[in-house]
C-alpha cells in the first residue's frame, strides 16, 4: 500500500511544529521573537498550533528599535491580547537614553538591536530563542542550523557548528549558553505567502498596497515619518506602495505595488526579480557580509 | 499538488559542484537580479573572465576569501510541481561529516564525477556513505563533458565504472547522466551537445523521482514529544480535562480505533482520537505532526513510544550500531555518552568498538578508537531502554545521535545495525564484516 506524500505546505507546517515542540520539551525557558512582521506572525501561528488546546507555554519578546511603524506596534499588541500572551519588550531607546548605545550617523537602528536582545536573554535567563529567520533570505542564513548554539557572549561561530542529522535536534548547552531555534528554516518567501493565504492569517495592513508619502534614497522608497525625513535633493511623492519586510522605519523600504490582497501578492512574489532583503533593507546592502557580521555578534 | 523533495550534493574538490548548484539555481530562475548583480560584481573584482556561479553558494566571508566551501549550505529552488531543498555539502575537509549530514535527510544524492578523471577514491567514499545512510536515490552526474568534447565513449567508460561500483555497494537506484555545469548542458534543459544521450536532464530526473514512501509503508511508530494537559490553563473550559500526546508520526499510518502498545511500559490500549489544531482526523501517516488521545489512562511522558500493537519493537538496553564519528576528540571504549534516539535521551557507556570500516575497500579493520570522520561499529550499554528499529527498516526510528554529557556537543551519527546496509544486495566481500559477532 502506498500513500500520497504530504503537500508542500503541510509538510513544512508539520516540520516546524515538530521543531517547536522539540525545543520546548528539551529546554526550560523558551521565548519567541515577535515583531509583527509576517515571518514572526506565521511562527506564532505555528507555535499556537503546536500546543493546542493548551495555551502557548512561553512568552514572546519584541526588540523595539523605537523606530517602528505605529500600525505594526498596534498589531503586535492586538495579537498579544488575542492569544493572551505574555510580552517582553526590550527597548533600544532606553539604551540610547542612558548612553549604553549611541545613535549611528546613518540613523539606522537595526544593528543596535543586538545588545538589548542579548541583555534581555540574559536577564530573563531564556535558553531557547525562537526566531523567524529563513535560509532563503540571505547567504549567511543559508549556513544556519535549525537549532543553532550561541556562546555566553551570544556569538555565532559559523565555522564550528554542530552537525544536524535526520530530524534529531540537539538543543543541549552549557550554563550561560543558549540556542536560537529557527522553525521556518526551510520555508521560502513564496511558501510563507501561500501559507498566509491558506490559513487566512491576518497581517499588519502595510504589507498590502496603500498610498503613502515616500522619498527615494539608495534606490528604495522610504516612508516620510518622525524617524525618516528627506534630505538635500530628495523629494516627497505620494505613491501606491507596500512593504515586503517590516522593520525599522529608517531603513526599511517600500516597493511600488498595487497588490491589495494575498492573491495579488502571490503573483507579485512569484514574478519578482529582486530578493526581499535586497529590495527593502538598507542595512543588508552595506557590505557583502553585513548579515554574517551581525549574526556573529548575536543578532537575530 | 506541490511536494517537497530534499537532495544532497557530493563530489570531490574540483568536480564543479558549486558551479552545478549555481547553474540549477540560475537556470530555474531561483537567483534574483540583485543576488546575481552581487556575484557579477565580485567576479569582476576578482578578475575572473566569467560570472562565477559558485559565488552564489559560498555564503561565508572565509569561503569567499579562500574560494572554498566550508560548511553545508541549504539552497531552495522550485520547478512547477516540486520545491527542492538542496544541502550543498563541501567535498574536501571533513567530507564524511558534511556528506553524512546532508545525506541523512536526503531523498536523493547528486554525486559529481569529473568526466576526465572518472571514478576516484572520493567517488567510492561518497557512494559508500549514500549506501550506509540509505539515501533512496543516487544520481551520478558525469560533469565537465565540455572538456572531453561530449565524447560518448568517454562517458560510457565512466558510466560503466560508476554503475559497477553502485552494484558492488548494493545501491539499487543509481542513475548516471552526462552534464556540463559550466555550459548548462543537460542540467535544467536537455543536452544539445551530446545527441547520443536521449535521457532526461538532471532537473527532469529530479522532478520525476518518487518521494520515498518507505516510511508510510512501515509499521506505525509515534515517539511522544510531550503530553498536552492544559488543565485550568485551557482557553476553552471544555478542554480542562484534555489529555493528549503530541508528536510526529515517524513511520506507518494510524487510524482511530487502532490497537497500540505504549513502550517501554508495555501497556496496550486503542487510539481514541487524532487531533490537530484544525480539527480531528480519521487517520494520520508518516511525517504528520498530530496529538493522539488514548482509550485508557496511562502514565506517558516524553520519550515513550506509541506503536502498532502488532510487530512493536522490543525495548532494549543494548545498542549495536554503525556510527559516523564527527568530533575531533576520538571515541574510546568505556566512554560515557548520551544516546538520543527519537525523542528519548539516555546515558550510555561504550562497551565495545567492533572495528572501523575502511571506506576505500569497504573492508572492516580492527580499531581501538574512532577518529574524526571514521565510520565504525560500536556496542553501547544503556542506562534505560530505548525502542529501536533497524536503520534498514526506518531512517527515523533506526537513527541516533551520540552527545557529549559535558560539552553537550553532538559527537556522532548512528544507525542501528547499520552494518546491514551493505549486506543485502552487495556483491563485494563483506563476509568478514558481516560475520562480526558480538
Amino acid at each position: 500500500m502506498t500513500y500520497e506524500p504530504l503537500d508542500l505546505l503541510s509538510e513544512l507546517e508539520s516540520e516546524s511544529i515538530h521543531i517547536i515542540r522539540e525545543a520546548v520539551s528539551e529546554l526550560e525557558r523558551p521565548v519567541l521573537l515577535f515583531s509583527g512582521g509576517k515571518d514572526s506572525v506565521v511562527m506564532l501561528h505555528l507555535a499556537l498550533k503546536a500546543f493546542w488546546p493548551a495555551p502557548l507555554p512561553f512568552p514572546v519578546m519584541h526588540v523595539d528599535t523605537g523606530h517602528n511603524f505605529p500600525e505594526v506596534l498596534e498589531f503586535r499588541d492586538q495579537a498579544v491580547a488575542d492569544a493572551r500572551l505574555r510580552l517582553v519588550v526590550a527597548k533600544v531607546q532606553d539604551y540610547i537614553d542612558d548612553g549604553r548605545l549611541e545613535e549611528r550617523s546613518d540613523g539606522t537602528r537595526n544593528p543596535l538591536q543586538t545588545q538589548p536582545l542579548l541583555d534581555a536573554i540574559a536577564e530573563h535567563r531564556f535558553d531557547a530563542v525562537f526566531g523567524g529567520g529563513r535560509r532563503d533570505e540571505e547567504k549567511a542564513r543559508a549556513k544556519e542550523r535549525v537549532v543553532s548554539l550561541r556562546d555566553e557572549f551570544g556569538q555565532w561561530d559559523p565555522r564550528n557548528q554542530r552537525p544536524e542529522l535526520w530530524n534529531l535536534y540537539n538543543p543541549r548547552h552549557r550554563p550561560g549558553e543558549h540556542v536560537r531555534v529557527f522553525p521556518l528554516s526551510n520555508w521560502t518567501e513564496l511558501d510563507i505567502w501561500r501559507y498566509i493565504e491558506r490559513e487566512n492569517i491576518v497581517l499588519p495592513a502595510l504589507y498590502y498596497a496603500h498610498e503613502r508619502e515616500v522619498f527615494q534614497r539608495d534606490g528604495m522608497w522610504l516612508a516620510v515619518g518622525p524617524y525618516s525625513q528627506p534630505r538635500g535633493k530628495e523629494t516627497v511623492e505620494t505613491k501606491l506602495v507596500r512593504y515586503r519586510t517590516v522593520g525599522d522605519m529608517s531603513c526599511t523600504g517600500a516597493v511600488e505595488s498595487d497588490a491589495y490582497t494575498v492573491a495579488d501578492i502571490l503573483v507579485d512574489v512569484a514574478a519578482t526579480r529582486i530578493s526581499e532583503r535586497g529590495a527593502t533593507r538598507a542595512d543588508d546592502r552595506m557590505t557583502e557580509a553585513a548579515m554574517e557580521d551581525r549574526k556573529k555578534e548575536g543578532y537575530f | 499538488m506541490t511536494t517537497l523533495f530534499r537532495l544532497a550534493t557530493a563530489g570531490s574538490v574540483d568536480d564543479g559542484k558549486s558551479t552545478l548548484v549555481g547553474r540549477l539555481l540560475y537556470d530555474t530562475k531561483s537567483v534574483l537580479a540583485d543576488q546575481l548583480d552581487a556575484v557579477e560584481r565580485v567576479s569582476k573584482e576578482k578578475g575572473l573572465g566569467i560570472v562565477d556561479l559558485a559565488l552564489l553558494t559560498d555564503g561565508l566571508r572565509a569561503e569567499r576569501e579562500q574560494g572554498i566551501t566550508i560548511d553545508v549550505a541549504y539552497r531552495y529552488f522550485a520547478s512547477p510541481n516540486r520545491n527542492f531543498i538542496l544541502a550543498d555539502c563541501p567535498g574536501h575537509v571533513q567530507y564524511t561529516r558534511n556528506t553524512v549530514t546532508g545525506a541523512s535527510t536526503a531523498d536523493a544524492m547528486v554525486l559529481l564525477v569529473d568526466a576526465r578523471k572518472g571514478v576516484l577514491e572520493q567517488t567510492r567514499r561518497h557512494l559508500a556513505v549514500a549506501a550506509l545512510l540509505r539515501v533512496p536515490h543516487v544520481i551520478v552526474a558525469v560533469n565537465k563533458m565540455d572538456l572531453v568534447d561530449y565524447d560518448q565513449a568517454t562517458y560510457e567508460t565512466v558510466s560503466a565504472a560508476v554503475t559497477a561500483l553502485a552494484d558492488e555497494l548494493g545501491i539499487e537506484h543509481a542513475v548516471v547522466i552526462p552534464v556540463s555545469a559550466l555550459e548548462g548542458d543537460g542540467v535544467v534543459t536537455r543536452t544539445v551537445h551530446a545527441p547520443w544521450y536521449d535521457g532526461p536532464s538532471l532537473l527532469e530526473l529530479l522532478e520525476e523521482l518518487p518521494v520515498a514512501d518507505e516510511t508510510t509503508g512501515e509499521r506505525f511508530r509515534f515517539p511522544v514529544q510531550l503530553a498536552i494537559r492544559p488543565q485550568d490553563a485551557a482557553r476553552d473550559p471544555q478542554h480542562r480535562e484534555y489529555r493528549g500526546y503530541a508528536g510526529q508520526v515517524a513511520s506507518g499510518i494510524v487510524r482511530v480505533g487502532d490497537p497500540v502498545v505504549v513502550l517501554p511500559q508495555g501497556r496496550h490500549t486503542t487510539i481514541a482520537g487524532i487531533d490537530t489544531a484544525d480539527g480531528e482526523l480519521d487517520s494520520a501517516f508518516a511525517s504528520q505532526s498530530v496529538t493522539l488521545r488514548l482509550a485508557d489512562e496511562i502514565d506517558i511522558t516524553r520519550g515513550d513510544l506509541i506503536a502498532a500493537a502488532e510487530g512493536a519493537p522490543e525495548p532494549t538496553q543494548s545498542l549495536d550500531g554503525m556510527v559516523a564519528w564527527l568530533h575531533e576528540r576520538p571515541l574510546r571504549v568505556g566512554q560515557r555518552v548520551l544516546v538520543k534516539h527519537t525523542t528519548r535521551t539516555v546515558p550510555a557507556i561504550v562497551s565495545d568498538i567492533s572495528g572501523r570500516l575502511d571506506l576505500d575497500n569497504l573492508a572492516p579493520e580492527a580499531a581501538d578508537t574512532l577518529q574524526l570522520n571514521d565510520i565504525g561499529r560500536v556496542v553501547l550499554r544503556l542506562a534505560s531502554p530505548i525502542m529501536p528499529d533497524e536503520y534498514l527498516v526506518s531512517r527515523r526510528t533506526g537513527s541516533f545521535l551520540l552527545i557529549d554529557p559535558q560539552s553537550q556537543n553532538t559527537l556522532a551519527a548512528g544507525m542501528i545495525r547499520g552494518d546491514k546496509a551493505f549486506s543485502a544486495q552487495a556483491t563485494i566481500g563483506l563476509g568478514q564484516f558481516w560475520a562480526w559477532e558480538i
